[in-house]
């Protein structure tokens, strides 16, 4: 398999981390989920820096958000499938 | 299955066994730093322990302060201690605790006597512990003479890909034969106190991890916070690394202890580890030197350190072999990198490699090989302070 430029912890997350720089606005990825092994594409709409996360899906303010198929937080904005997802749209719910 | 792997370290007085064989020069007080710095100067082959603290301390944050001191003389990594404090009482204690181990202490207070006579009847003394104990010879044992800690640090999202399921690997591997094992970071778990507690080996243990997470919310949050911690956790570092919340943090930071071993107590800080092997949770700070002071001051011999985007903190008695998954750390600052797991992220590389490249190089630290932290001369060592002096 080509090395992948993005990757998936678990199938049950609506993010993904980048893991090569220089990913640009356009790109088309190559998604792969650790705990399976499974792949797919995924177009970015945005420059996004190695190891900043991009939505899987359509993401709307107020929804949790999953990685590790853990809840990590809560949107604070929404995104759409391919964008960035980062402090200015994701926050806490602890503090 | 492979053959269980051995090292080569020192056999200390009281049974345990260390990979580094210091004559440490110990201040017990911050004044008493620049005549332990002398007296390190004087006598090569010795090495001084500057700290910030040890002055007008009362209660609980007193006794840590004597466990952190005390339990960094007792480390196996140290043969021998020469111990500078201000005052005879207090310096006595600190030499009894250490001599209660069996290696060779000497105390020496500065009151009545000035710098520079304690500096050189110290240093008299300090060299006699060098002759004594340099001499001492490498023996081989099996890995389950081992204390390995861990601890990460500047995490970015790569961290709870590849360099911490690393660290979790080697454990699931190693703590069955026997190693001992820490992990810490308290505040950092929040977000995963619920899979934290779940891994305890019983619900007794599970309940005491949960009563320091929240007493830590309780007594020093929740005073103490402005609006939330969201400045401090993540940090700014994590943060420029596309980690964003804690919780997505804490659950990276958790894959430090593995999928199968389970943390059979909960230490307060610095304290040693008293129910046999295993893995145990250590109640810390974050902040990397004061964790890995308190694991060092534990008895811990050899730490692990995944980081993402380039922590580069070193321990004075206690090697810290840094890992990162990082392919963008390893090229902007490969010098302080001891095990590169990059591969992981491109799918070169299993976790179960990624294990046993850190496991050859765990062998290799304890074997006398410097990490890239002690041939930088990283030698950070810092006191956790629970609350301001009288």
């Amino acid at each position: 398999m080509s090395i992948p430029q993005l990757l998936v912890h678990n199938k049950r997350d609506n993010v993904g981390v980048v893991v090569v720089e220089g990913v640009a606005a356009g790109d088309e990825l190559l998604c792969v989920v650790t705990e399976d092994d499974s792949d797919f594409k995924i177009v970015t709409k945005h420059d996004v820096p190695i190891g900043h996360k991009i939505a899987l899906t359509d993401l709307a303010e107020g929804d949790t958000v999953i990685k590790y198929g853990e809840d990590v937080g809560r949107m604070v904005a929404a995104a759409r499938k391919g964008e960035h997802v980062h402090t200015h749209n994701l926050k806490t719910k602890r503090w | 299955m492979a053959k269980t792997p051995t090292f080569w370290g020192y056999r200390r007085e009281n049974g345990r066994v260390g990979v580094r064989n210091y004559v440490a020069i110990l201040p017990i007080d911050d004044i008493s730093n620049a005549a332990c710095e002398a007296v390190a100067k004087n006598i090569q082959g010795t090495i001084a322990l500057p700290h910030a603290y040890g002055r007008l301390q009362f209660g609980e944050d007193l006794e840590l302060h004597f466990r952190t001191i005390i339990g960094t003389g007792c480390n196996p990594n140290v043969a021998a201690c020469v111990v500078i404090g201000i005052e005879p009482e207090w310096t006595q204690r600190v030499v009894d605790g250490i001599a209660a181990t069996g290696k060779p202490a000497a105390g020496f207070s500065i009151e009545q006597h000035g710098d520079i006579a304690t500096i050189a009847a110290a240093s008299h003394k300090a060299k006699e512990f060098v002759h004594a104990t340099s001499g001492q010879l490498r023996e081989e044992f099996g890995i389950g003479e081992l204390w390995v800690a861990a601890k990460c640090g500047e995490s970015d999202t790569t961290t709870g890909l590849a360099s911490c399921p690393a660290v979790g690997n080697m454990y699931d591997k190693w703590i069955p034969e026997g190693i001992y094992g820490c992990f810490g970071e308290t505040t950092e778990i929040t977000g995963a106190e619920h899979l934290c507690k779940a891994r305890a080996a019983t619900p007794e243990v599970g309940e005491k991890f949960m009563r320091a997470w929240q007493a830590y919310q309780d007594e020093v949050v929740e005073p103490h916070k402005t609006s939330d911690l969201s400045d401090s956790q993540p940090t700014k570092g994590n943060i420029l690394g596309g980690l964003t919340t804690i919780e997505e943090k804490a659950l990276g930071n958790l894959e430090k202890i593995g999928k199968k071993v389970s943390y059979i107590d909960v230490l307060k800080p610095a304290e040693a580890p008293a129910q046999g092997p295993g893995l145990y949770f250590m109640d810390t700070s974050s902040a990397a030197a004061e964790c890995n002071t308190l694991q060092a001051a534990a008895g811990y011999v050899v730490h692990c350190f995944p980081t993402g985007q380039g922590n580069i903190i070193g321990n004075p008695i206690m090697p810290v072999i840094k890992l990162t998954g990082n392919p963008r750390t390893v090229r902007t600052m490969g010098e302080h990198i001891d095990v590169d797991v990059s591969g992981v992220v491109r799918r070169e590389m299993t976790i179960s490699d990624a294990g046993d490249a850190l496991m050859d190089a765990i062998v290799q630290t304890a074997n006398g090989r410097l990490t890239a932290a002690e041939a930088l001369g990283h030698r950070e060592f810092v006191m956790t302070k629970l609350y301001r002096s009288a």
